[in-house]
Formats: C-alpha cells, structure tokens, sequence
C-alpha cells in the first residue's frame, strides 16, 4: 500500500472545516514553518526533490529559487488551480475536500517567497469551490493563521481566490497571469519569466494546487524523508486521477514505486476494466501527453515492468514511452475507437487554442476537420500525412505548450494505431457502426494483462 | 450606458470588496469576478449595455470588457434560456457514452446545439472538458455538476428543472 501524505486524512468527516483539520495536526507544519527563517524552508523544499505536479514537472525549490527580489516590489505566490487537462481532476479534490491543505502550504509557501497577498486562480466551471476555499480562508484568518501579523511573527498574508471564466489556456502560467489582470488569457513571450516580471509586472511564482499542498508534509517530515518516499527522482506521492475505462474511477495517492498494471488491475486501485474487456491504450498523464497502446504502456522499451513515475513513464521518449504529465489517467478498453477518441481530443485543442499563433490556430482546426473526416469514413489515404505533417508543422512553433499539447495526441494516435486509421479510410462503410478490434494489431497484449 | 441597469446593493457590494482585492489602479482585474455576478443577475447574458455598465464601475473602456467577455466560454453573449445543459463530450467523458446523453437531450427537446427551446426553458451547450473525467458522463447545471449521468437521470433532472426543483446556486 502506498503511502498516504496529502490524502492521509481525507476519510475524517468534517475535515474540510478548520476545527477538525487542526484537531488531526493541521496548521502544525505552518507553526513550524513560521520559526524558521524563509532560507531554511527553501533547503527543505529542495531536499525533498518535489517536482512540480502540474505536468512539466519541474523542480519547485529551485523554481523558487528564481524568484527576484527587487527592493520595495511586492512579489506574489499565485496558485494554479485553472484545472481543464482532460483526464485531470485531482486538484479538484484538493480543493473540495482538504481546502486547508492548500490554505496551510500557500502560508507556507508565501512566507518564503514574501508574498502578503497570494491568489488562488481556479478554473471558473467549478463554481462551488470557491465558496468553500473562501470559507476555510476566513476560518483560518479567524483562528490567526492568515491576514496581520501571523502568528506573531510580523509577517502578514491575506489568500484571496479568483475564478477564470472557462479557458484551459489559462492553465498556461503566462495566460494566467494576463486572466488575472482582467485581460483575454493569451500567453506571454518568455522571457521575462513571471519570476521576474510577473503578475502586474511583479515577481511572481505560479504553481498548481498539488505542488503548494505537498510543501505541508515535506515540512512536517522534512525534506530528507520526503524524498526517501518514492524512486529516484520521482521523490514523494503522486495524486492520480483515473477515469475512462476502469471498474474504479477517482483520485488516488502513489509513492511512484507501483507498477502501471498494478495500478490498473489491483483493487486497491483502479481495480481492472469493466466487462472482463482488455486493455487497448492508456493516456497516463492528462489528454495531451502521448498515448499507448497496453504493450508498451506496461513494458518498457527492455521488456521490464513500467513503474508509475517519471522517468519510467517516459522511458524511451515520445517514440515509444509517455509521460507522468498531471497524473490525468485515461484507460481505453478494446472497445474503443481511436480516431474517434483523437478526433474529440483535437476538437478540445482547436477548441482552446487562444488563436494568437498561426500554427496553432490553424492548425489546430485543420487537424480536427481531417480527423472528424477519417472517422466519418470520408477520408483519404493521403490524409494521415498530412496530419504528420500538419501536427510537425504545430509542435515547438508555438508561444505557448498548447501547440505541442495539441500535437502530440495526434502523433502518438498515427505512430501507434496508424493501422486504424487506414482501416477507417479503406472501410468507409463500417466507419461509423464497427470497431477496429484488437486481434488486427499485430502486437498482442500481454497475457499478464487479459483479463 | 443604459440608465436602468445597475446591481442590486448586495451585488455592488460584493463588486466593491472584490475590487478592493487588487492594488490601487489594477481594479481591472475585477473584471472575470464582476462579469460572472453580471451575468447571473441580468438574464444568463451579457448585452452590450451591461458589458458597458461593468466597465463604467471598474473605470476601464468598453472594449477592454468586449474582448473579455467574447474570449471566454463561460460568458454568454447571446440570450439563453432559464436552464443551461452544458455536457461535456470531450475524452474521458465521450469514452463512458457522452455523446449518448447529448443525443437524448437533442432529441428529446428537439433542439440542436447552441439552441433554445422554444419556450425559454433550455439551452443545450456541448462543453469541452469539465473536469469530471472520473465521474462521467456528467453535465452542468448552474454553479452544479451532476455526474455519472444515466438517460434516467437525464430525465430526471429535467422533468426537477421544470418543476423549479433544480437548485442553480
């Protein structure tokens, strides 16, 4: 069994209220937090190895280690909280159930980087969840742990939440910050980075929900055993949010040691796929990281067990392996139709795109229609390479990661199911009533992983 | 500017603490926060005189709110009934049979996408991910989700929203 750090107490009723957060130890991190000075807590967030749990994975201390401190400008912490990766819904969870959590390591967080007013940026369709952030933040501003003079140690905080108006563009920290500003949520150039010129041109460090919450028990344990918990640079737990095909859907915490068909089949987690269907692919990271067919999901390029963590996700690259991403875990069972699911993703892209890059805006809406085509049985042959090259043409050319979000769906959907796509092409009539099933892949699955 | 739009007093109120959230002179960054409690308080929509209104209060120019208010989806900018069915269809939820649940809405209401019902009452809006992909298929109501839809509980929850039983937020 994994263990349980940012979830240890989510079965406790009542533990989204600040009574009961603080009888199960809540607030003990920030007690401690706030006696050490702001360098030492940096060390400990280094020491921990924490990655950055939005999807680029970067490591947090050293993130924060960026932050200028130009004499006499504020600088701000902003959370993001703007959750739209499909697949993804952790922070959601966070929020809803554990807001102290997040309230508890943004104090801690702040006082490090000097920030006396921190935002929560979420994303606007969760409309209830502001209520209940607000809440706990008045609760914890009641009980001393927010607003003037915090804990007597002379450093003021206030949280105040902001919610976006329905964008997943405004995942993207630039665009955040523009949205914040009351502005359309179209990326900024880089450099400068928000470390330097941030929100309102301020220092600023972004960082998602799952990331500011860790920051709590890395302190409550330190640093040192935070990143004993884990595997190499995958150090800590992991919130994973499983959906698709799978018996048991919902967020679970990893310590990244557990292998993928574990998390798949065991009970203790997604508990295997309904139907005594087999598993066709996998999205392990939220829609935009590459997908993969079960054989290369559950092997590596070696032959050897793939493991829930960073590195082993990502063995072999995007030619072969995937990536840890958000943690957004997608399951798709022989039943499935590829194109079908890629045509959806890239109507979510085409969709999204903020329109400011040419590549991007275009090629986006170019990608969905041939797609939308290919599925109806209208294609041509020629169209898969053109959607290789349209998706080349998109990747790396962008402002923003959008491009390349939108991209890399559709090339892993070629590179591995381009049979698929031909059979869609060469049958037009069975096109929109038949599946492409899975004895047509010439690589079978594992038996360890049939039902 | 329309002289007889203006927020109820708890609304201008919750404008004002919401402005004073920012620093002096970045009260623009009001402007998402105010446009949703716009949006619920006159009709669903934005109109061009209320998008007016919202950046007379913030001291900004129409056009900033313009573009704003047209970049984001959670904004609409045409009259929409009393209940707006966003269903998500995107990945996760199009696996676990949204696009089943859009076509009984369709069908059953005889509207297409983007549509109205002829009596004013839905709206149907298909949305690109909502974030209820481990509860899916789901739609949204109001400031609610409701999740792991069922075409039973489809009708169950319209024949509630005809009943005024459905509790927007």
């Amino acid at each position: 069994m994994s263990k349980k750090l940012l979830l240890k107490d989510a079965h406790v009723e009542g533990i989204r209220y600040f009574e009961t957060y603080r009888k199960q130890g809540g607030y003990g991190a920030a007690e401690k937090a706030l006696k050490m000075t702001a360098e030492e807590i940096l060390e400990e967030v280094k020491a921990s190895g924490l990655r950055g749990r939005g999807g680029a994975g970067f490591p947090t201390g050293m993130k924060w280690s960026f932050l200028a401190k130009p004499e006499g400008v504020p600088r701000h912490l902003v959370v993001n909280a703007d959750e739209s990766e499909p697949g993804t819904f952790k922070d959601r969870y966070l929020m809803e159930f554990l807001p102290h959590l997040l309230i508890e390591g943004m104090l801690i967080s702040s006082f490090v980087l000097g920030s006396n007013v921190s935002y929560i940026y979420i994303r606007g369709e969760y409309s209830w969840i502001p209520d209940i952030l607000e809440e706990a933040i008045e609760e914890a501003k009641a009980a001393g742990f927010l607003g003037k003079n915090i804990l007597g140690t002379g450093f003021d905080c206030e949280i105040y939440v902001q919610r976006g108006g329905g964008a997943y563009i405004c995942g993207e920290e630039t665009a955040l910050l523009e949205s914040l500003e009351g502005k359309r949520g179209n990326p900024r150039l880089k450099p400068p980075f928000p470390a330097v010129k941030g929100l309102w041109e301020r220092p600023t460090v972004v960082n998602n929900v799952e990331s500011i919450a860790a920051i709590v028990p890395i302190i409550d344990i330190t640093g040192a055993e935070y990143a004993k918990i884990g595997v190499g640079r995958s150090t800590g737990t992991k919130l994973i949010s499983a959906c698709g095909n799978i018996n048991k859907p919902g967020v679970y915490e990893i310590d990244m040691t557990i292998t993928v068909e574990e998390f798949i089949y065991s009970d203790e987690y997604c508990g295997g796929i309904p139907n005594g269907k087999k598993l066709k692919a996998c999205i392990p990271g939220g829609s935009s990281v590459p997908i993969v067919p079960a054989n290369l999901l559950l092997k590596t390029v070696n032959g050897e067990p793939r493991y829930m963590n960073y590195e082993s996700l990502a063995d072999g690259g995007f030619a072969t392996g995937t990536m840890m991403g958000s943690g957004g875990f997608i399951v798709l069972d022989e039943d499935q139709c590829i194109v079908e699911h890629t045509m959806t993703l890239a109507r979510f892209y085409n969709h999204e795109s903020c329109g400011q890059c040419t590549p991007c805006r275009e090629g986006t809406g170019w990608m969905y229609k041939i797609l939308k085509k290919i599925e109806k049985g209208e294609g041509k042959m020629e169209d898969i390479d053109l959607l290789w090259d349209i998706q080349r043409k998109i990747e790396g050319n962008t402002i923003c990661p959008l491009g390349d979000a939108a991209a890399w769906p559709v090339a892993a959907a070629i590179r591995h199911f381009r049979d698929e796509f031909e059979w869609h092409i060469k049958n037009p009539e069975l096109s929109q009533t038949q599946n492409y099933g899975l004895a047509n892949y010439a690589d079978p699955i594992p038996a360890a992983a049939s039902n | 500017m329309s002289e007889t739009i203006a927020f109820k007093p708890e609304s201008l109120e919750q404008v004002h603490k919401i402005m004073a959230r920012y620093p002096e002179g970045r009260q623009k960054s009001a402007l998402l926060p105010v446009l949703h409690i716009a949006q619920k308080e006159f009709g669903g929509w934005l109109d061009v005189p209320v998008m007016d209104y919202v950046a007379e209060l913030l001291s900004i120019k129409p056009i900033e709110v313009y573009e704003v208010a047209t970049f984001y989806t959670m904004f609409n900018m045409k009259p929409v009934g009393k209940y707006v069915l966003e269903v998500c269809r995107t990945g996760p939820c199009m696996v676990c049979g949204s696009e089943k649940i859009l076509d009984h809405i369709r069908t059953k209401l005889n509207i297409k996408d983007g549509q109205t019902t002829e009596d004013g009452m839905f709206t149907l809006k298909p949305a690109e991910c909502l974030g209820a992909c481990g509860y899916a298929p789901m739609l949204q109501l109001g400031k609610f989700f409701h999740e792991n839809l069922t075409i039973e509980k489809v009708d169950e929850i319209l024949d509630l929203c005809r009943e005024g039983q459905i509790d927007l937020g």
